[in-house]
């Protein structure tokens, strides 16, 4: 189904997308500004995450953004990846000038309330505990992202590589941060649902026509250098089960080989037909569970093979068995059946996923800082354009032995 | 115009609303078949998108087994081999089509939902039949579930959340009733092939259907579903709530557990048990729970994370059961933190009690929640998933509009009365597991 939209950018610089759905009665404010946990400074990481927990605790003329939005009928989140922020309102549509109003003062200004700072900080020390510290493996992403990336900032986690670091944060770096990052420049509105582009031309002079443009942040990044040989990791830790995880960098996110490496993802890993699922789960019975992903990030990003030995498996047989898989999808091309299927699985996937109007609206946001909101209409396309030779082309290059990170995690008794 | 009201437009104010109050909201109806074997289809045809959800739900939850663990077993298995075809071949099929098909055990319903799109419907329902008519729990299979389940169990266990969600279940309804109880290693080694096909012949193969199906509805669907199931010897489920097993709370109801003498949080659960939605008080506690922790803007939201910063999240809520409900605290808290957390909750409780709540505090929850339904009812698979509550717990329409009027109309003293009546703190289990 094609997604349509208007697009239009005001004097100070915010790009503004609407897309028009009169079957909903609501409608949806989603802001994303283009930062996220890349940006940060090594010795400030788990900032630009604590930053989105701040845009909660009041701007410059509200002292709450809670309690007027509850009032107007809507309901809000945000998340932190480590390309971007996102924000999104959902409210009636009778009301959307509530968002406007919300969204547009935080962008003017935070408060910068000490008080805000003291709680989130708390707040955030509990999410890192309750995520990556209470919970089994709950560290293991620290170590792959060191291991994989050894200059790119994707070696930390968006919560931040410390806890230490979300605990020093001041009030100062708060400031910066916002006044950096935080500006029309930097930003992309889209809203979406029952609403008119008229009416949201009108609302966004009105709300956001104002606010100063800041300057553009220019993203300068260290790249991450060409992997020359395999790497590996052991881990002892108090889990009750050994896993393996299997780490490989593939190309960046607008790459024409993504959507070959989703596909091969998919033919590996997705689901109980899967490659890795029938031999390595059913018939050989070495793994409790096993998965294979891609991380689906804007830079360079990784697929992974991960999974949960069976008690009495030794580590390297298991290991041994994955390499045979890879090594096979690399020397044989995949069935023409194998093929469709994958395919045939995205489709349904990218149609699912657009029927709500909320994905709708944040998807439109994200492929327009990639470069481009209508590449929301030629995804699926680009899907099914790939060949049988593609995917053994992208496999040899992504499966080679020597562009391996692999982390024997054992369970310590 | 809008240009010269740019230096003039004042932040401080709040643009107009429009009130909650004044939002009609109508449950869109579903249409009601019946197979010529009894079993009911309802069908909601709403959306402009060709996909579709349907959901097989049967009487086959963990309320009719006589050993645990029986049926979530046979309703994962349902994929896991019929005669003519093997795991592979069936999953195979399904993700050919790009359909997903998902099973999931309750307490008295098990289900089978297939989610696809419309242009593929006729390739995949065929094979639902045969799932339910002919699962076979292929031997090797069963071994593989129950290896593969008891090395889940293993990590869970070490989850503080986990180990509290099932001890808190067991307080307040009993190890043994359905809602109480929960599975054990030894659960899993001791699942037997015969008691799998046993159960699924008496409540899949020869069970209580009905089916729902939500989506841009195709016309010939209905005819497809009688071809393939009205033929079936399924029935449909007889009135009332199941099985009702005896509730046997526990008779302790402090409970402080170490899990894991290395962990940094404990996870926090409060809870009394409380009637079931046929009971008048149950959509107004509905409200009053909004108010203590319902949602982000709630009491226990704002007290406990907003200003004290003890957690990432704190919860209240109803549980979904049909025979008996309960009201859940639920939280995880640094350790240190557990104890101030609690002594906060309660604090909450007794305020609730003795103030009234204002009425702008009041005009937010009633907003909100009606905002929230506003939103719940954009599309068929939310509109499906609201008649599902609705017709599985033996209500009908009147309960959704009733719902409505009261939070339209609840008023501070009631919501007090409320209070008084269901947030005594001496009534509620307290649990920490760290």
């Amino acid at each position: 189904m094609m997604i349509k939209f208007e697009r239009f950018q005001l004097d100070n610089g915010l790009r503004v997308i609407v897309h028009e759905d009169a079957s909903t009665p609501m409608a949806i404010v989603n802001v994303l500004y283009d930062v996220g946990a890349r940006d940060e400074d090594p010795k400030k990481t788990g900032f630009a995450h604590l930053f989105e927990h701040l845009m909660f605790g009041g701007s410059v003329n509200i002292d709450d953004f809670e309690t007027p939005l509850q009032l107007a009928g809507g309901e809000n989140n945000a998340f932190t990846t480590n390309d971007f922020t996102n924000y999104y309102i959902q409210l009636p549509a009778e009301n959307i000038e509530t968002a406007f109003w919300l969204e547009s003062d935080r962008m003017l200004s935070l408060a910068f309330s000490e008080k805000s700072l003291e709680v989130q900080r708390k707040v955030v020390m509990e999410e890192f505990k309750e995520h990556y510290i209470n919970k089994p493996y709950g560290d293991v992403w620290f170590r792959l992202r060191e291991m994989v990336y050894t200059r790119h900032p994707y070696r930390w986690m968006t919560i931040g590589s410390e806890l230490s670091h979300i605990e020093q944060a001041k009030l100062e770096d708060v400031r910066n941060f916002f006044f950096k990052y935080y500006r029309p420049v930097n930003a992309i509105l889209v809203v979406a649902g029952k609403v008119t582009t008229q009416q949201v031309r009108e609302l966004a002079e009105k709300w956001f026509g104002d606010i100063p443009p800041g300057e553009k942040y220019v993203r300068d990044l260290p790249v991450e250098p060409r992997q020359h040989e395999a790497r590996r990791m052991e881990i002892k830790a108090a889990v009750p089960i050994d896993a393996l995880y299997k780490c490989y960098p593939m190309g960046a996110r607008t790459e024409q080989g993504y959507y070959v490496a989703e596909l091969i993802t998919e033919v590996l890993g997705g689901g109980t037909s899967s490659r890795l699922h029938e031999k390595l789960v059913k018939e050989k019975k070495l793994f409790s569970q096993i998965e294979c992903y891609q991380t689906g990030s804007v830079d360079p990003g990784l697929v992974i093979v991960e999974g949960k030995l069976i008690k009495g498996v030794r580590m390297e047989e298991a290991d041994k068995a994955i390499e045979e898989e890879l090594e096979k999808i690399r020397s044989t091309p995949v069935t023409e059946k194998e093929l469709t299927k994958v395919k045939n699985k995205t489709e349904s996937a990218i149609v699912f996923e657009d029927m709500s109007v909320m994905n709708r609206a944040s998807s439109l946001a994200i492929y327009e800082l990639l470069g481009d909101a209508n590449m929301m209409n030629t995804e699926l396309g680009k899907y099914q354009a790939v060949s049988i030779n593609e995917i053994l082309d992208t496999s040899r290059q992504i499966f080679d032995p020597r562009n391996s990170n692999t982390l024997y995690y054992y369970s310590e008794k | 115009m809008a240009v010269h009201q740019i230096s003039k437009l004042n932040r401080k104010v709040a643009p107009p609303i429009k009130d909650a109050k004044e939002f009609e909201l109508e449950l869109p109806p579903y249409t009601k078949y019946t197979l010529s074997n009894g079993v009911d289809v309802y069908a909601i045809d709403l959306g402009k998108v060709d996909a579709m959800m349907i959901s097989w739900i049967f009487e086959a939850g963990n309320s009719y087994e006589t050993k645990t663990g029986v049926a979530a077993a046979v309703n994962t298995l349902l994929k896991n081999g019929t005669s003519a075809r093997k795991a592979f071949d069936i999953s195979e099929h399904f993700d050919y089509y790009g359909a997903y098909l998902n099973r999931a055990c309750h307490h008295e319903t098990a289900e089978i939902t297939m989610h696809c799109l419309n242009q593929h419907f006729r390739e995949l329902i065929p094979v639902v039949a045969e799932l339910v008519t002919d699962s076979i729990y292929p031997a090797d299979e069963l071994a593989i579930y129950k290896k593969n389940m008891q090395q889940r169990l293993q990590v869970n266990l070490k989850k503080s959340d986990f180990v509290a969600a099932r001890l808190i279940d067991a307080y307040l309804y009993g190890a043994s009733h359905p809602y109480g109880k929960y599975s054990t290693a030894e659960d899993y080694q001791g699942l037997q092939q015969e008691d799998l096909v046993a159960f699924f012949g008496q409540n899949y193969r020869n069970g209580a259907c009905r089916i729902i199906a939500a989506g841009k509805l195709p016309p010939d669907l209905v005819p497809q579903l009688e071809a393939h199931f009205g033929g079936l010897s399924l029935h449909a489920p007889a009135p009332g709530p199941g099985p009702g097993w005896p509730i046997q709370p526990a008779a302790q109801k402090k409970y402080h557990v170490v899990n894991d003498p290395d962990g940094v949080q404990g996870s926090i659960r409060i809870a009394r048990n409380f009637p079931n939605r046929h009971h008048p008080d149950f959509q107004k506690v509905q409200v009053l729970n909004n108010v203590f922790g319902g949602f982000f803007g709630s009491r226990l939201m704002t007290n406990i994370r907003e200003d004290k910063g003890y957690t990432y999240g704190i919860y209240s809520y109803l549980v979904n059961n049909r025979q008996e409900s309960a009201l859940v605290i639920s939280t995880e808290a640094g350790k240190e933190v557990c104890a101030p957390a609690i002594e906060e909750v309660y604090k909450e409780m007794n305020l609730l009690r003795e103030e009234l709540v204002d009425e702008e505090e009041l005009e937010m929850v009633r907003n909100f929640a009606i905002g929230t339904v506003l939103g719940d009812l954009d599309g068929p698979f939310h509109v499906a998933s609201r008649w599902k509550s609705i017709l599985l717990n033996g209500l009908d329409e009147n309960y959704f509009r009733e719902g409505i009027r009261i939070v339209k109309t609840i008023t501070p003293e009631e919501l007090q009365q409320l209070a008084i009546k269901y947030l005594d703190p001496a009534a509620f289990f307290e649990l920490v597991v760290v």
